[in-house]
């Protein structure tokens, strides 16, 4: 790292803010002290790698424009193994690339962010078609861990959330964006640096003949040791044990992965985040998260001033998916809805957990559009 | 009386790894001992090496060592070194590839690591086909070969590593064989040494997949006899023309110069106003 930081104050911009959603995930980052970044050209996230690239190098953080995607997630993981907080933005082609990546840094244990500006097939237009991708893109079993913000300032915020959560778990973290919130201009505030909270990486406080590289609790991360002082760990892909040498052992694979999983589907009620809107009296509840929770919620307004009493769940978490909550929810009312910009993925997860208790309608939309209020409404008016 | 001894060598291998999983009469294990022997020639703080190996046979050298290590991944080594080198430039990182995963998957990292001046070690072990998976093809290996892709013999040309590693733009760029021991730990110490990217491709036998299919023989000699016969150095080359330099492997040094090392796309200036 740059040790000649210059201007380490222009690190978080505190204050009020009218800037693109794009805009806002870089200053979330640096504000969450991300210090490598490394990306490559794709619409629509570009924004974020060209103001990266002149926020980080005068806040002594280091910037790299990859020869691809492969590049930027490798890169982005090994650099975090060596003690940096870092992050790469890509759109869905480029993040089909970084899939391989992802499964190597679950299995490794590694934190790091990865912003994804979901976009239509080879076009910039708008969808949320890559949500089964987030949780299920890589070979391998895994746990995700996905954020789903719905403005700009929620772009801001989350990219924090996402770094904290990333280091707490030592997992990747994906923060699913959208062309819609991306592209938008939008009020941000950024708190005084005091008021940010930040994670900060815990390293082991045993000698290096005492470590055990992959030696943890159970349903939680392992202690890091830093690199270059002599822990001689080995991050393999492959099976290793607890003291991190590759032996295959098929009792030890499936504890190893056991634990893997179970740091983030066990602890579902630490890293889930929800909010409910109207669900006090609600007959019926919208499931929506990223964009889509605008016109939802503009629709819930419109159907209540019908005096129908519908309510809404905005997932902030997507993956994993809080499925205590919902099913609860799904308990007490008559009908779910999941209102979605794809071919209706997410509301097929929704029918696993529901169905036994109420029916689902999808509302779904996969023309590069977001929904209207309008739609939304009808829809809802159609299955009442 | 015989006094029990050990390899002076040893403390720099894992406890506990050995016996390796090198097939008898790999080179791997040769070049694993030219690396150590390099180190413990120049008294290299060994805390301070990161080794990187991606897929193979190769890369699996860097699983004996007592360094911190990335290993598992086909073909992004130089990926993973660049995130390491740019973040902790107090690390020197070395890396262990076989000719399928630098040149093959890894082909463009190897190339823009090359261009940007990656102050990394790449250490190639070219056994001339893809050994982990079985003895397939690969881009090293000689036209028309046998392999177990290319029953009727390979029709595809071969790359040459080094001096595709000099036109990209590395800065230290050798070859040598596991028969010059000498001069290969000469050369992969110089590498050591050297602030930039450097290669040291280092010709390999595999005698239980190249050997077994090109050459016809699982004989560890053979193999190296084999490798003996066709290279050449880079002095007598030069008198020779191109047609008696065809099926010839090329030993020397082809760069060793000094350019600026990469520190990342773009680096802080104060604006003039
Ligand atoms: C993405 C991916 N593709 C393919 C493989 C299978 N694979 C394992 S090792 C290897 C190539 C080994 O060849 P080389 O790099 O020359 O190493 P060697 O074994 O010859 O030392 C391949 C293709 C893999 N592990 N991962
Ligand atoms: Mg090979």
């Amino acid at each position: 790292m740059n040790k000649n930081i210059k201007h380490e104050g222009r690190r978080i911009k505190s204050g009020i803010h009218f800037i693109l959603g794009n805009y806002a995930v870089v200053e979330g980052a640096l504000a969450a002290g991300c210090n490598y970044f490394a990306g490559y050209p794709i619409t629509p996230a570009n924004e974020i790698s060209e103001l990266m690239s002149k926020r980080l190098p005068e806040v002594g953080g280091i910037f790299v424009q990859g020869e691809d995607e492969l590049f930027s997630i490798y890169s982005v993981i090994s650099a975090s193994l060596a003690g940096a907080k870092s992050m790469t933005a890509t759109a869905s082609a480029g993040f089909n690339y970084m899939q391989e990546g992802i499964g190597y840094a679950s299995a490794v244990e590694v934190p790091c962010v990865i912003i994804d500006v979901q976009r239509c097939r080879g076009e910039n237009f708008a969808t949320q078609a890559d949500v089964m991708q987030m949780r299920w893109g890589a070979s391998g079993d895994y746990e995700s861990i996905v954020l789903a913000p719905s403005s700009a300032q929620e772009l801001f915020d989350f990219t924090i959330l996402a770094f904290n959560l990333a280091e707490e778990f030592r997992n990747p973290v994906i923060v699913m964006s959208e062309t819609t919130i991306a592209l938008m201009r939008e009020r941000v505030e950024i708190p005084e640096k005091e008021s940010i909270e930040i994670y900060k990486r815990m390293y082991t406080s045993l000698t290096p003949e005492e470590y055990l590289p992959f030696k943890a609790k159970n349903n939680s991360p392992p202690e890091f040791a830093p690199m270059g002082k002599g822990y001689h760990t080995l991050y393999t892909l492959n099976y290793r044990n607890e003291d991190g040498t590759m032996d295959w052992d098929a009792q030890g694979y499936k504890k190893l992965y056991q634990r893997i999983t179970g740091k983030i589907s066990e602890n579902k009620d630490k890293i889930c985040i929800t909010e409910s809107y109207f669900l006090n009296d609600a007959d019926a509840v919208i499931i929506a998260y990223g964009s889509e929770v605008r016109p939802a919620l503009d629709a819930i307004e419109m159907a209540r001033n019908d005096g129908l009493k519908i309510g809404m769940l905005k997932l902030i978490t997507v993956w994993p998916i809080h499925e205590n909550l919902i099913k609860e929810i799904a308990k007490n009312i008559r009908r779910i809805f999941v209102v979605e910009m794809n071919i209706g993925k997410y509301a097929k997860e929704i029918e696993r957990l529901c169905l036994p208790f109420c029916p689902v309608t999808n509302i779904t939309k996969n023309m590069g559009i977001i929904h209207t209020k309008e739609e939304i409404y009808a829809a809802i008016k159609e299955a009442w | 009386m015989v006094q029990q001894r050990t390899n002076p060598l040893r403390k720099y291998i894992r406890n506990r790894k050995l016996p390796h999983f090198f097939c008898p009469g790999c080179g791997c294990g040769q070049i694993l001992n030219y690396f150590l022997k390099a180190v413990d020639d120049l008294q290299l703080d060994f805390k301070k090496i990161i080794t990187i190996g991606g897929v193979g046979c190769t890369a699996r050298i860097p699983i004996y060592l007592n360094t911190d290590s990335l290993h598992g991944v086909h073909g992004r080594t130089l990926a993973w070194a660049t995130g390491i080198k740019l973040y902790r430039p107090d690390l020197k990182v070395v890396i262990f590839a076989g000719d399928g995963d630098l040149v093959s998957i890894g082909g463009n990292h190897f190339l823009h690591a090359s261009r940007r001046n990656l102050d990394v070690t790449v250490i190639l072990v070219n056994n001339f086909n893809f050994a982990m998976t079985g003895g397939q093809v690969a881009p090293t290996t000689p036209f028309n070969s046998v392999t177990m892709t290319t029953p009727y013999g390979s029709k595809e040309n071969t790359i040459d590593v080094c001096k595709l590693a000099v036109s990209a733009g590395a800065t230290y760029v050798s070859r040598w064989s596991t028969a010059k021991p000498i001069q290969t730990v000469k050369s992969i110490k110089k590498a050591l040494q050297h602030k930039g990217f450097s290669l040291v491709e280092i010709l390999s036998q595999c005698p239980t997949n190249f050997g077994r299919y090109a050459l016809r023989t699982g004989d560890p000699e053979k193999v190296l006899e084999w490798i003996k016969n066709r290279s050449i150095s880079k002095t007598k080359a030069e008198k020779l023309n191109e047609h008696e330099l065809k099926d010839k492997f090329i030993l020397g040094e082809f760069i060793d110069k000094k350019r600026p090392v990469f520190q990342g796309t773009t680096l802080f200036k104060e604006e003039d106003n």
